[in-house]
């Protein structure tokens, strides 16, 4: 293992250094994957709650989602860079220039997106299934399991949707991750910054590796939102 | 054993139109009764509150077990069962759409099994049974209704329209099942119909949902 990485530290491709390539390509995909993983836990259960249960506001609340769904990355990135900074409201937390602020940037931008397309694809399932389940014993917990089950194309897609969104972002990580070599940087940003500097090799490299993610979770996107549609395919009951 | 229904005095309207009124009507245990009625004229409605899904609006809907009234609590609702005109089909297989009712009451995986392996013999769709439940014709659509529900063993079952809508192989195939389930003596039948000659065929009671309310037609 050691003699590998010593072998891959001198070689370069189109005088890119492979080590630190691959050392950004990991860096973005944990940026991510961690960003979409709390998205997940907290935003599915949240979506759950709006589509399933009636309460004052609610309109209003899913609207405030619709709405944040396009929440521009820079002011994303502006208010967070705020709060983190030394005298922002969490600056004690020394969080700002580090990966943990690039997820939580990551994760502010995804949120809502997987929030409202889940509540969408949970909307969506025909009022007869909770009738249906009804008929047969179901309990209201029940009755909502089965709901989430009917709506699970749609809820994969919305987390895909994030995923895309986090991976592709830029504005945000740039301002309070900083770009640091070795520490914050991300496809995204050393994209952003070594185009600057006229340093075009890295930066396609990364384009193109980017690229060819965006166009694995696009695919993957397609083959879950066909999937439910010819109503074949994955099937998640047990 | 078996499960008599009280109703008695059931109002319910919709958008002020009342669609049931003053409807009263006792349901033996183990009959088997046939309900026909215009479009329209409040018989899923009626299902609908028999089957304790919606509440009516006045009225009650009774329950009575040797003699004795039962709570209408998720065990009764758990005695009983409605297959929907338009089913709701669980976008899954075959096997699980029948498999559900089982599940949610906790059951063994070979019990549940053997009694969905039973009921989709009963009504022939065992060698479809892995095959998705959306992609199934319209007959065998309804006859996955059937065994879905039959899967319970339910002691009543309200069966609203379930041949409307299909073709005559399909229709004889479902008076079948019906047939069979009444020979068994195991549940109370209460279906809808449009068709007179199936509910001489298929009920013991025929009854007309008239001006709101349940009227008896002779035998
Ligand atoms: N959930 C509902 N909301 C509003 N109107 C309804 C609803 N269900 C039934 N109705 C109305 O009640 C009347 C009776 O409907 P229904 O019970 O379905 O009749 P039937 O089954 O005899 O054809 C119809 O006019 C229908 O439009
Ligand atoms: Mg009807």
């Amino acid at each position: 293992m050691e003699s590998l990485i010593a072998g891959l530290a001198g070689s370069t491709i189109l005088g890119v250094n492979l080590v630190e390539l691959l050392g950004i390509i990991w860096l973005s995909l944990k940026v991510s994957v961690s960003a979409l993983a709390i998205v997940t836990l907290v935003g599915l259960p949240l979506a759950a709650f709006l589509a399933l249960k009636n309460f004052p506001l609610r309109g209003a609340v899913i609207n405030l989602f619709n709405t944040f769904m396009g929440l521009p990355p820079v002011v994303v990135g502006l208010f967070l860079y705020l709060i983190l900074s030394r005298r922002g409201l969490l600056g004690f937390m020394n969080l700002l220039y580090t990966p943990a602020a690039m997820v939580l940037a990551q994760t502010i931008l995804a949120f809502p997106l997987v929030v409202s397309l889940s509540h969408a694809a949970l909307v969506k399932v025909d009022p007869i299934i909770r009738q249906a389940a009804m008929t047969l014993g179901a309990t209201s917990r029940q009755q909502a399991v089965t709901i989430i089950q009917e709506a699970r194309y749609g809820i994969l897609a919305g987390v895909m949707a994030g995923l895309g969104r986090a991976t592709a972002e830029v504005g945000a990580v740039i301002m309070v991750g900083g770009n640091i070599a070795g520490y914050t940087r991300v496809m995204t940003t050393t994209i952003a910054l070594e185009t600057d500097k006229g340093n075009f090799a890295l930066a396609m490299a990364l384009g193109i590796i980017l690229l060819a993610i965006s166009l694995l979770i696009n695919l993957a996107l397609r083959a879950v939102q066909k999937m439910g549609r010819t109503e074949s395919g994955i099937i998640l009951w047990d | 054993m078996g499960l008599t229904i009280e109703a008695s005095h059931i109002f319910k309207a919709y958008n002020g139109h009342e669609v049931l009124k003053d409807c009263s009507f006792v349901f033996d245990r183990g009959g088997a009764y046939a309900l026909l009625g215009p479009n329209g004229s409040g018989k899923s409605t009626l299902f609908r509150i028999l089957s304790l899904l919606e509440r009516p609006d006045r009225g009650q809907v009774r329950y009575l077990e040797n003699g004795r009234f039962i709570s209408a609590d998720l065990n009764l609702r758990r005695r009983i069962t409605l297959v929907l005109p338009r089913l709701g089909v669980f976008n899954t297989t075959v096997f699980r759409n029948a498999a559900y009712g089982l599940k949610l009451r906790g059951l063994a995986k070979g019990e549940i099994e053997a009694r969905v392996n039973e009921v989709l013999d009963m009504v022939g769709l065992t060698k479809k049974r892995w095959q998705p439940a959306l992609g199934l014709s319209s007959g065998e659509t309804q006859r996955l209704g059937l065994a879905r529900a039959l899967a319970i063993n339910p002691e009543v079952i309200f069966l609203d329209e379930p041949t409307a809508s299909i073709d005559p192989v399909n229709i004889e195939i479902i008076e079948e099942i019906i047939l069979t389930v009444k020979s068994r003596r195991e549940a109370t039948i209460i279906m809808i119909t449009h068709d007179p000659g199936q509910a001489q065929r298929l009920g013991d009671h025929l009854l007309v949902m008239k001006n709101g309310k349940i009227m008896a037609r002779g035998v």
